[in-house]
């Protein structure tokens, strides 16, 4: 890790100019610099696919079931899925902090959102590969009936949950990152403030598994949900990196 | 200028409590339904919404921080969080033995506001060992004080999810508040206004403690620094002519103490 991580990236063109670069570069650079490094060390997302596999047997043993559905199949796929995530979480800035990406990042002429911009992108990426295991996972180990028919709902509730997540997930990781006790403190910050996706998601979902009720309103909370913390982690996230 | 008025807020505070309890007792009606069991409820929501309304003005705070630096601001949030955590055991534990008189159970699911306050009690415990887990100060207020901002803008929200999930399942009366007897509702709204001042006045205790410890602890290093430098000889009276340089001087009185005694010395 700490020899891949040293290895200066290239920047694009419009970083080499003389003019500070735009958002979209200053993000398109960040995000290829946190691929690059999580594709040359493979830190976090094959840990938390692997997690997510192991915690479906370990829920099959624990509830003793060999299928669910209803609303144990949606809270079992959610809860595996939130857990996978807080493992993300607690990866996401360690990098940053310890060898100095920070420092660096804080001498460049950029504007700071994009590192939000970047890292939540970055992490909504993580979710994406560790859902494209742990779905079709889930729907082989637990999930009874078959999940073909409810597919552009279920990609839906994905995508407005990952938001949330992602968002949430990065600004706590920030605060979390520069404290004592962060592989402690970033999931306590981090699972309050998720509640409300795990209601959203969880109910939304539930249909899908056969239980009664709908998706609709469930996932437009889930984007309002995610425009008030996207909004708030904007105005708040320079804060964290005034040093 | 902390302590100022603190005495007459500190007697409108218990006379407002006294006139709120007899009220509670001897001024409202029993209710037909659930009888002597409802009055707790003059003690719960009064101090459920004054808890949240502390919360909502930490965040306040918090920006007000974050927008000027001072570290006045600061510690107000801090002081209301504090605050507001205390009378949230206190919500909690109402709200516990009102369920259990009412429905039989310590702890109900379908009660969304309950529900929510738990949620919300939960995030904020973790105010202050987050606080504590970092060690520059000034980095701590700042992160504070962004988790204050996110944590207001999170107690509306999860008020509305929560609300949604249980709402489906078991259709809610509302306003059911809004048209209480007159009796109940002036009962309430006196109940409302002695807990508001109390929560008020523990704060402007506590941020009085704090504020006079701090002077107590600049006062000791001020005497600490005097003597180093007069052991010195001569140095103490260049510290007080030269005005602006002081609070440096007794900011860090024995390493600049150490090298002058040793130089002498040798």
């Amino acid at each position: 890790m700490s020899t891949v991580s040293h290895e200066p990236v290239k920047a694009p063109a419009a970083v080499r100019g003389r003019a500070a670069p735009s958002m979209r570069a200053t993000v398109a650079a960040l995000l290829r610099k946190e691929l690059l490094i999580e594709l040359r060390t493979l830190e976090s997302v094959p840990g938390m696919s692997l997690f997510a596999v192991t915690i479906f047997v370990v829920f099959h043993f624990a509830l003793n079931q060999n299928s669910l559905a209803g609303n144990e199949a949606a809270g079992v796929l959610w809860v595996t899925l939130l857990l996978g995530a807080m493992l993300g979480v607690n990866r996401l800035f360690v990098a940053d902090s310890d060898q100095g990406g920070f420092d660096a990042f804080m001498l460049a002429p950029v504007n700071r959102s994009a590192l939000l911009l970047a890292k939540a992108s970055a992490l909504a990426l993580y979710l994406l590969v560790l859902e494209l295991v742990a779905v079709p996972a889930f729907a082989l180990l637990l999930a009874g009936a078959s999940l073909g028919h409810a597919f552009p709902t279920l990609l839906a509730v994905l995508a407005l949950a990952d938001a949330g997540v992602a968002v949430i997930g990065t600004l706590v990781a920030a605060i979390a990152v520069r404290t004592r006790a962060r592989d402690l403190l970033g999931p306590l910050l981090a699972l309050p403030l998720l509640i409300p996706v795990v209601i959203g998601s969880a109910r939304a979902s539930a249909p899908l598994f056969g239980a009664q009720g709908s998706s609709g309103r469930w996932l437009l909370m889930l984007a309002l949900y995610d425009l008030v913390f996207g909004l708030i982690s904007y105005a708040v996230f320079d804060f964290l990196l005034e040093d | 200028m902390y302590g100022r008025r603190l005495r007459a807020l500190s007697f409108s505070t218990a006379a407002s409590l006294c006139l709120a309890l007899g009220l509670v007792f001897f001024f409202a009606p029993l209710e037909a339904d659930q009888g002597f069991l409802q009055k707790i409820f003059y003690v719960h929501v009064p101090l459920a919404i004054v808890a949240l309304c502390g919360f909502v003005a930490s965040g306040l705070m918090a920006i007000g921080y974050l927008r000027t630096g001072d570290s006045r601001w600061d510690m107000r949030s801090y002081v209301t969080i504090h605050m507001s955590l205390i009378f949230g055991v206190g919500v909690l534990l109402t709200g516990s033995i009102w369920a259990k008189g009412s429905w039989g159970h310590w702890w109900v699911w379908d009660e969304p506001t309950l529900v929510s306050f738990l949620i919300i009690f939960l995030l904020y415990a973790i105010y202050q060992p987050l606080r504590f887990a970092i060690e520059d100060p000034e980095r701590q207020s700042r992160y504070a004080a962004v988790f204050a901002i996110t944590a207001a803008a999170f107690v509306p929200m999860n008020f509305i999810a929560v609300r949604l999930s249980t709402a489906y399942v078991h259709p809610r009366v509302l306003g059911q508040t809004s048209n209480l007897p007159f009796k109940m509702a002036f009962t309430f709204l006196v109940c409302l206004a002695a807990i508001a001042l109390l929560y008020v006045t523990l704060c402007k205790y506590e941020m009085t403690a704090k504020h006079t410890r701090g002077q107590l602890r600049a006062l000791r290093r001020r005497l600490h620094s005097e003597d180093g430098l007069v052991g010195v000889g001569g140095r103490s009276a260049v510290a007080s002519l030269v005005a602006p340089a002081a609070p440096a001087l007794q900011m860090s009185p024995r390493p600049q103490a150490v090298p002058g005694r040793l130089s002498e010395s040798s």
